[in-house]
C-alpha cells in the first residue's frame, strides 16, 4: 500500500507540471503578442499592456514565464482579470454553489448508475436490461448544449415544474434540475460500465463459489458480485471528473448558475485571459487531486492492489 | 502451433468475416448507417434538402412561423432555420471526420511505437499520455481553440479541427498499445521475426491489421463525441464564428429567446442529436461485432 | 452436531437405506449460437457413506457440468436438465425448490473446485469467506464465526491460522489456496464432498499433500468423495470406485483394482495406456487419437466408435451400447467387452 501511494504520488507531481506547463505552452508558446492573446480582440492600453507584461513577466524567455506562473499558482495567488477583479477572489464566491451542484450530480448519478446497472447485468437480454441500454443510447447521444436548453425550455419553461434558472442560494428543489442535467453527462458510461461489469463478474469462479455455498442470490449479488463490480466504476469517477467540468460550464450558463462554470463561460465570451488561464489551472489542479483520491479509494477497495 | 507468417491474413479476414456476417443481421447497424448515409449526403450536397440560402436573412421575418421552404419557420435574424440547419451539417461532419482522422493517425503512431518497443519508450509515452489526461479535456479545448481561432478572418473551422484532433488522440492510442502488446507475443509475430522481417514489416503487415479492429471501434465512437464538442466549444464562443453556420452557434443564439420561439433551438438540437447517436450506434454495433462476448 | 443441523436433516422424504448420493440418466444441454450442446447425456452413478468415487474422462466429457448439476449451480441459461433425478438420501433435488435446494448444498454437499484463486472472491479475507457460512446457515455472531474459521483453518493444517485469517486470497500459495477451499466446503460438515480436479493446477509435491488430506479428512469424518480428474495417475491410490465418463455418457464403472488390472471398455484402456509411467520413461506415449466429439454432433451408436480400435459395424447403429453386466458390480457400455478383456 505504502509503496503504492508514493508512486502514485510521484506520478501525480509529475503529470501536476506536465499538465500545467500544456495548459500554460496552449496560451503563451509561440505568440507574436501575448497581451494581446490575453486580452482577446480588444484594443489593449499602454497601461494594460505594461500591467499584463509584469505580470505574466513576458519579457521573460518562456520558462521563465512558466516558473512565475508555477510560483504564482502554487502560493494562490491568481493575480486579476482584466476588469481588475481578484480571480481567487471571484473564485471563492462562486466555488461553493459549483460544489453543491456537482456533488448532487455525482449522488444522482452514481445511485442510477449502480442500481439500474446491477439489475440490468443480472437480467441480461430482459425487456428492462434492453430498455436502460436504449436509454442510455440516447443519453450518450445528447450532447450537453442540446440537452441543457432542452431541459430548460421543456421542464423548466413550458411545463413549469422546475425553476427555469437557480441563483446562488437557490433551493435543492430549484438546483435538482440543472443538477440531473449534469447527470446526465456521466450516468450513461457508468451504468455501462456497471452492467458489464456485472456481467463479467457474474461469471466468474467466486461465484459459482458462493453459490456453491448455498447462499441466496441476493447475497451473491450484493455482497460477492457488487464490490467486485465497482472497482472498475471507482476509477471511472476520476475520468468522469473532467466530463462534469465540461458539463458544468453549459450547465451554469444555461440555468444562469453562479459557479466556476458561468465565471468561466463569462471569461471566455468577454475574452479575458488572465480569468481563463487561472480558472483553468485551478481546475487542473482539482482533476488531477480527486484522480489521486480515486486511485487511493481504489486501492481500500481492491485488496490485490493494496498489497502489492 | 506452428502458424506460417502467411496465416496472419486469414486471421484478419476470417476475424472481419465474422463481425460482417454479424453486422450484416443487426437491426441496429443498418438504421445507424442509414442515419449516416442521409447525413453525409446533407453535408456533401445540402442543395438536395432546401433550396434557400442560409445567408440571406429578412429581419422581417423574425421569429416567423413555417411557410413555404422553411418548414421550420425563421428564427430571430429571419434566417431559413431550415436552411441553416442543413447547411450546418457540413462544417460538423467536416471537423468531425478531419479532427477524428488526426486523432486516430496520432493515436496509432504512439500507440504502435509505445507497445512494439516497450520499455523505456513506453514508459516515457505512457507518461505523456498521463499528462495529456491530466489536463480535462474541454478545459484544454477552450484555451487551444481559443488560441487558434483568434482574428477577425478565422472562421475557427481549421482551428477546431486541429484542437479536438490534438487533444483527443489518447484513448486510440491506449488501445493500440495493449493490442500490439497482445499482438506481439501471438505465435504468427514470432514466426514472422523468425524468418527475418524487420520492425518497419512486422509493424505494418503483420501487428497494425490485427490491431486496427478496435481503432476502428474507438474512433467510430469518437467521431460522434468529436461532433459533439464542436458544437459545445462553439456554442461557448471558441469553435466555429463569424459567418460560419454551425449547430452549436444555432443553439446558442436561439436559445435567449426558447421562450419566444422554440423551433430555431429544437431542430439544431435534434440534427446533433440525431448525428451524434447514428455515429455512436454505429461504432456500439462494430464493436459488439468483434467483441460479441458481452451482449 | 447442534439443534440447527438436526433439523436440516430431517429433508421430507429421507429414506435411510438409499444411497447416499445417487444419480439416475442425467441429460443436461446448453443451448449455444451454434446449437444445442449434449454436455451429458444419461450419467448415472451412486455414492455410500466413507466411500470415494472417482470419475474420470477427457476434459470436455462433462464431468464438470455434471458436478455443477448435483451441486444446483448450472448456469440456466444456458444450460437446462432436461432428463433424470439427482437423489440424496432418497430426496430427488431437482423436484426441491428455493431455500430448500439452497439449505442442501454446504450443508449435505459441498464442492470444491479446480482452481482455487478464481474461485475464492479476491475482495473479501478468507476468513470473511469461511464465517459467512456460519453466519449465513448456522446464524452465528461475527465473533463467534470467525473463530471457527480459524479452527477450520487449522483443521487443513493451515500454519499460524490466527493470523492468517484476516489474509486475502491472492496472498496465499496455491497449495494454502486449495486447503482454505477445502476447509470452506467441510465447514458445515457435509455429507458428500464433490473434488472438481482439485489437484490439476497445483505442483506434483503439493498434488500428494492435497490428496493426503482428502482422504484424511474424508475418513475422519466417514464423508463420500466424489473425485473427479482427467489423470488416471492420480486416482489408483485413493479411489475405491471409478465411473468412466466419455461425451457425457458413464462408460464403464468398477472397483478401482479391476479396472487397473482388466479394463472393460476400449477407452478405459486407451486412458491407462496414456498414463506416464517411469519404467517406460522417454518412450511415445499412447496418446488417444482422435478428438472428443462435438457435443452438438454426437456420432451415432457408440459415440466412441470414431476414435476405437475394436468398432464394427453393430458400434456405428443406434441405439447406444447399454450398460453391460460385464463382472459382479461391473459395468461397462460397450458391445465387444469380451473382446477387451481378452476373454
Ligand atoms: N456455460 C456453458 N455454456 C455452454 N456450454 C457449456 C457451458 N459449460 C459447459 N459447456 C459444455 O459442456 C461440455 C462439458 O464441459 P465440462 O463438464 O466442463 O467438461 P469437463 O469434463 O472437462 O469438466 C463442454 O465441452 C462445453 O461444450
Ligand atoms: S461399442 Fe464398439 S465402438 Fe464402442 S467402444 Fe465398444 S467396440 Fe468400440
Ligand atoms: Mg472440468
Amino acid at each position: 500500500m505504502f509503496r503504492y501511494v508514493v508512486r502514485r504520488l510521484l506520478q501525480m507531481i509529475l503529470t501536476f507540471f506536465g499538465a500545467t506547463f500544456v495548459v500554460f505552452a496552449l496560451m503563451f508558446a509561440n505568440q507574436d503578442d501575448p497581451v494581446q492573446a490575453l486580452a482577446g480582440e480588444k484594443p489593449v492600453s499602454d497601461s494594460l499592456r505594461a500591467q499584463l507584461t509584469e505580470r505574466y513577466h513576458l519579457d521573460e524567455g518562456f520558462l521563465g514565464q512558466y516558473w512565475y506562473y508555477m510560483q504564482g499558482l502554487l502560493t494562490g495567488d491568481l493575480g486579476r482579470s482584466l476588469t481588475g477583479r481578484e480571480i481567487s477572489t471571484v473564485l471563492s464566491e462562486a466555488w461553493p454553489v459549483t460544489l453543491r451542484l456537482s456533488l448532487m450530480a455525482i449522488v444522482i448519478a452514481a445511485v442510477i448508475a449502480i442500481v439500474a446497472g446491477v439489475y440490468s447485468g443480472i437480467r441480461r437480454g430482459s425487456l428492462f436490461d434492453n430498455g436502460v441500454l436504449a436509454v442510455t443510447l440516447l443519453l450518450l447521444a445528447m450532447p450537453i448544449v442540446v440537452l441543457a436548453p432542452t431541459a430548460q425550455l421543456v421542464f423548466g419553461m413550458e411545463l413549469g415544474w422546475f425553476p427555469a434558472t437557480a441563483s446562488r442560494n437557490a433551493s435543492f428543489y430549484a438546483m435538482l434540475l440543472p443538477a440531473i442535467v449534469l447527470a446526465t453527462t456521466v450516468v450513461a458510461t457508468e451504468l455501462r460500465v456497471t452492467r458489464t461489469s456485472v456481467v463479467e463478474n457474474l461469471r466468474s469462479d467466486y461465484v459459482r463459489t458462493a453459490r456453491a455455498k448455498g447462499l441466496t442470490p441476493r447475497r451473491v449479488t450484493w455482497v460477492h458480485v457488487l464490490r467486485n463490480s465497482l472497482i472498475p466504476v471507482i476509477t471511472l469517477i476520476g475520468v468522469d471528473l473532467g466530463t462534469l467540468m465540461s458539463g458544468a460550464l453549459i450547465t451554469e450558463e444555461v440555468f444562469n448558475i453562479p459557479g466556476v462554470g458561468l465565471k468561466l463561460a463569462q471569461g471566455i465570451r468577454n475574452e479575458d485571459g488572465p480569468m481563463v488561464v487561472g480558472f483553468v489551472s485551478i481546475l487542473v489542479i482539482i482533476f488531477l487531486f480527486v484522480n489521486l483520491l480515486v486511485d487511493l479509494l481504489y486501492a481500500a477497495l481492491d485488496p490485490r492492489i493494496r498489497y502489492e | 502451433m506452428n502458424e506460417t507468417p502467411g496465416s496472419v491474413v486469414n486471421v484478419t479476414r476470417s476475424l472481419a468475416g465474422d463481425a460482417w456476417s454479424d453486422l450484416r443481421r443487426n437491426k441496429i447497424f443498418w438504421g445507424a448507417a442509414v442515419l449516416v448515409v442521409v447525413v453525409l449526403t446533407m453535408a456533401a450536397v445540402p442543395s438536395l434538402f432546401t433550396s434557400a440560402d442560409p445567408a440571406s436573412c429578412t429581419l422581417g421575418n423574425q421569429h416567423k412561423g413555417p411557410s413555404g421552404g422553411a418548414i421550420f419557420g425563421y428564427d430571430f435574424q429571419g434566417c431559413d432555420v431550415f436552411a441553416r440547419t442543413v447547411h450546418g451539417t457540413r462544417n460538423s461532419i467536416q471537423v468531425g471526420i478531419l479532427s477524428t482522422l488526426l486523432a486516430g493517425i496520432l493515436g496509432i503512431a504512439f500507440g504502435l511505437t509505445a507497445g512494439y518497443f516497450g520499455g523505456a519508450v513506453d514508459a516515457v509515452l505512457s507518461r505523456l499520455t498521463d499528462i495529456w489526461l491530466g489536463v480535462p479535456f474541454l478545459l484544454g479545448a477552450i484555451v487551444l481553440s481559443g488560441r487558434l481561432s483568434a482574428g477577425e478572418k478565422n472562421d475557427g473551422v481549421m482551428a477546431v479541427t486541429l484542437t479536438l484532433g490534438v487533444l483527443t488522440w489518447t484513448s486510440s492510442a491506449r488501445v493500440m498499445r495493449s493490442s500490439v502488446i497482445t499482438a506481439k507475443s501471438q505465435d504468427y509475430v514470432a514466426a514472422a521475426r523468425m524468418l527475418g522481417a524487420g520492425p518497419a514489416r512486422l509493424m505494418f503487415r503483420h501487428i497494425l491489421p490485427n490491431s486496427i479492429a478496435s481503432v476502428i471501434v474507438v474512433l467510430t465512437l469518437l467521431l460522434g463525441a468529436n461532433i459533439a464538442t464542436e458544437a459545445t466549444l462553439s456554442y461557448l464562443g471558441v469553435g466555429l464564428k463569424g459567418g460560419a453556420l454551425s449547430w452549436g452557434l444555432q443553439i446558442a443564439d436561439a436559445q435567449s429567446y426558447a421562450r419566444i420561439a422554440a423551433a430555431p433551438l429544437i431542430w439544431p438540437s435534434a440534427f446533433l442529436a440525431a448525428t451524434v447517436l447514428a455515429f455512436i450506434m454505429l461504432g456500439d454495433a462494430i464493436r459488439d461485432a468483434f467483441d460479441p462476448k458481452l451482449r | 452436531m447442534t439443534d440447527i443441523k438436526a433439523q436440516i436433516d430431517v429433508l421430507p422424504g429421507t429414506d435411510p437405506r438409499a444411497p447416499l448420493l445417487q444419480v439416475n440418466d442425467l441429460h443436461v444441454e446448453f443451448r449455444t449460437r451454434d446449437g444445442v450442446a449434449k454436455a451429458v447425456n444419461g450419467a448415472s452413478f451412486w455414492l455410500n457413506p466413507g466411500e470415494t468415487l472417482a470419475i474420470l474422462g477427457e476434459s470436455g466429457c462433462g464431468k464438470s457440468v455434471t458436478a455443477s448439476a448435483i451441486m444446483g449451480i448450472l448456469e440456466t441459461p444456458p444450460g437446462r436438465i432436461t432428463k433424470g433425478e439427482i437423489r440424496y438420501r432418497g430426496v430427488d433435488l431437482l423436484k426441491l425448490r428455493g431455500a430448500e435446494r439452497r439449505r442442501v448444498r454446504a450443508n449435505k454437499i459441498a464442492m470444491i473446485f479446480q482452481d482455487a484463486l478464481s474461485a475464492l472472491n479476491p475482495v473479501y479475507t478468507v476468513g470473511f469467506q469461511l464465517a459467512e457460512l456460519f453466519r449465513v446457515h448456522r446464524g452465528m455472531s461475527r465473533a463467534d464465526a470467525k473463530n471457527r474459521a480459524v479452527d477450520l483453518l487449522d483443521q487443513v493444517r493451515i500454519p499460524a491460522a490466527r493470523s492468517r485469517v484476516d489474509d486475502y486470497p491472492h496472498q496465499f500459495s496455491g497449495g494454502m489456496r486449495q486447503r482454505v477451499m477445502i476447509a470452506m466446503a467441510l465447514a458445515l460438515d457435509p455429507e458428500v464432498l464433490i473434488a472438481d480436479e482439485p489437484t490439476t493446477a497445483l505442483d506434483v509435491t503439493v498434488q500428494a499433500q492435497i490428496m493426503g488430506l482428502l482422504a484424511e479428512l474424508q475418513r475422519q469424518r466417514n464423508m463420500g468423495l466424489i473425485l473427479i480428474t482427467h489423470d488416471m495417475g492420480v486416482v489408483a491410490d485413493v479411489a475405491d470406485r471409478i465411473s468412466v465418463m466419455y461425451a457425457g455418457r458413464v462408460i464403464e464403472e468398477a472397483p478401482v483394482h479391476d479396472v487397473y488390472a482388466r479394463p472393460g471398455h476400449p477407452y478405459t484402456r486407451a486412458l491407462l495406456e496414456s498414463i506416464p509411467r517411469l519404467d517406460l520413461k522417454g518412450q511415445q506415449l499412447n496418446v488417444i487419437r482422435g478428438l472428443p466429439p462435438a457435443l452438438t454432433d454426437i456420432p451415432q451408436g457408440c459415440a466412441f466408435n470414431p476414435r476405437c480400435r475394436y468398432a464394427k459395424d453393430p458400434c456405428r447403429q443406434d441405439p447406444p451400447p447399454p450398460a453391460y453386466a460385464i463382472a459382479p458390480r461391473r459395468t461397462a457400455r460397450c458391445h465387444f467387452f469380451r473382446e477387451v478383456l481378452g476373454e
